[in-house]
């Protein structure tokens, strides 16, 4: 069963801030999907190997020819905050 | 006939003028849109009219595929102002094939939803009955062609998102076999699951338009470099011999009986056409949806790791005083930036992704999942197409899951284990419920046999009069 320091941890890894009522609203209902997911444990899985792709394709190689990259100028026009080409954000260390 | 109302064949074959033509359906979108909600905003109109297959077809996209210079959000808060500086290679596909691009539409936030009610623009309606979804998450596309705001359009389909909503809606939606259409500019939700399609007034349209988008991309390693056949061959009316498999997983309670009976009258209509079927097993049917929503909610809660406010997109404001670092910052970006449902989704796929639940949750999915994959491959040894409803019931209430994640995740369940195991399936109309609600037919395939998906869609479209029906608005 999750609970609600489960949930708050995890919304620490997830880098989303919650307030005190969303964290409850969270914890009932992950608990209520996880609960549900839980009928996967009815199945005997031990000599399956996972599908985490359905394609017969492993690592894709291509030739290391050089190409034009999008020009900076052009990429930077998305930028919430920008320094000349450069992403602005707000201090990292003290 | 009115000009919105044609199909891109009919455009074609007629040589509509493609002024005239965009013109006419800017005055539908103006004149029925208040009402539907569908449409996000309009594309640029150049004036240009490019040369090619769709030469000045109009064609609606979902708004989680990047166009170059144009405002491209998910339906998320989060994607605020963000301009793509590229063309999804889709889009450049259409641009080369002289399409003209109409407008983005609404969508369930990052394709979150079965309902189109999670858009941070608000929902959109059903053009049948306006009380109701048009389901989703390509609701916006689905609502659009189906109310001749746009004469085809572009989804996205991970566990239904564009079958779904073409079913809700009346209209024909396909997701191509994974790897069969690029997905490079398709803002990602569950990587492994993600296949672009069209949503079209009629099947013939379905194959022009997935002619122009399908094929090899070095763009996206995942697409798959195999031959395109020209689709619009397998436009044939017959099915003598054909092999139908009925999966009885698919026939359960819960599944509304009107809709059921008008799955059976088409399978016997194909029947009297020269079609056999046969009852088949699909004995993994009932973990494909919890399967389903480990393995998408973990994808995405990796992908959209990548919104956090430092690029593109929203910054929290909230900032200034509070924020006192970057991390804060992505806290508050986060939190104010995605909506409850991207919120649900991204706190379940970490959790199943995190250190100690891994094993318990996301790996014995990915073990599920080949068992479901492999019920496909069983089946498909013995039969050439499988037929299903597309969804166990017609269009919902506006407002009548969302409280409820789990019901809502529920609506999808004959369309997710397609996903999963990466084959082609189309919903085509075949029916309307007493309520006037349209109902849809769905036909699976083996990997790559879209051409048999459109040689059975085509020729029960033909011999039926469901597609031409539409909504009064």
């Amino acid at each position: 069963m999750i609970t609600k320091k489960d949930v708050e941890y995890v919304a620490k890894l997830a880098r989303i801030g919650f307030s005190e009522s969303e964290i409850e609203q969270f914890t009932k209902q992950l608990g209520a999907i996880l609960e549900y997911i839980g009928k996967l444990n009815e199945l005997d899985i031990s000599k399956v190997e996972p599908t985490s792709h359905v394609l017969p394709i492993k690592n894709v190689y291509r030739e290391d020819v050089l190409k034009k990259s999008l020009p900076v100028e052009e990429v930077m026009k998305i930028a919430v905050a920008k320094d000349k080409n450069q992403f602005k954000v707000p201090k990292v260390i003290e | 006939m009115n000009l919105h109302e044609l199909t891109a064949h009919q455009i074609i074959k007629d040589k509509v003028n493609p002024r005239e033509l965009r013109k006419a359906l800017e005055e539908r979108i103006s004149a029925v849109d208040k009402r539907v909600k569908a449409v996000l905003r309009l594309c640029p109109d150049k004036g240009e009219v490019g040369k090619g297959v769709l030469s000045g077809v109009p064609i609606a996209i979902k708004d989680n595929i990047c166009i170059k210079d144009h405002l491209t959000t998910c339906a998320s808060h989060i994607l605020d102002g963000f301009k793509p500086p590229y063309d999804a290679t889709v889009i450049t596909k259409l641009r080369n094939a002289g399409a003209n691009l109409l407008c983005s539409t609404n969508m369930d936030e990052f394709a979150f939803g079965s309902s189109t009610e999670n858009s941070f623009y608000g929902p959109t309606h059903n053009p049948w009955d306006l009380e109701r979804v048009p389901g989703g998450s390509s609701g916006g596309s689905a609502a659009a062609v189906a109310s001749d705001q746009a004469t085809m359009a572009l989804g996205s389909d991970t566990g239904g998102s564009i079958r779904q909503p073409a079913s809700f809606c009346g209209v024909v939606g396909l997701k191509p076999t994974y790897g069969r259409v690029s997905r490079y500019g398709l803002i990602a939700f569950g990587s492994s699951l993600d296949q672009i399609g069209p949503l079209t007034k009629d099947v013939e349209d379905s194959a022009l338009l997935l002619n122009v988008i399908a094929g090899y991309d070095p763009n996206d390693s995942t697409s798959v470099d195999t031959p395109v056949p020209d689709y619009t061959k397998s436009l044939i009316k017959d099915v003598k011999g054909l092999k139908i498999g009925i999966p009885k997983e698919y026939f359960i309670e819960g599944i509304d009986k009107e809709v059921k009976d008008a799955v059976w009258a088409a399978i016997n209509l194909l029947k009297k056409l020269g079609a056999d079927y046969k009852e088949i097993s699909l004995p993994h049917t009932e973990y494909a949806v919890p399967t389903y929503y480990i393995v998408a909610t973990s994808e995405a809660s990796s992908n959209l790791a990548r919104f956090d406010g430092v690029q593109y997109g929203l910054r929290s404001k909230a900032a200034k005083k509070e924020i006192s670092d970057l991390i804060d910052m992505y806290f508050a970006s986060r939190e104010a930036g995605f909506g409850k449902e991207a919120k649900r989704r991204i706190m379940l796929g970490t959790y199943a992704l995190s250190s100690g639940y891994y094993e318990a949750y996301y790996l014995r999915a990915l073990k599920v999942r080949t068992l479901i994959k492999r019920d496909f491959d069983e089946a498909f040894k013995s039969v050439d197409c499988i037929i299903t409803p597309t969804s166990p019931t017609g269009a919902f209430k506006i407002g009548e899951k969302t409280e409820d994640p789990l019901s809502m995740y529920l609506s999808d369940i004959f369309t997710i284990s397609t996903n999963l195991a990466g084959i082609p399936g189309i919903s085509i109309p075949c029916g309307f419920m007493k309520n006037n609600l349209p109902v849809g037919l769905q036909i699976l395939a083996k990997p790559f046999a879209e051409e048999a998906l459109f040689k059975v869609a085509y020729t029960y479209e033909q011999n039926t009069e469901w597609h031409k029906q539409k909504p009064k608005l």
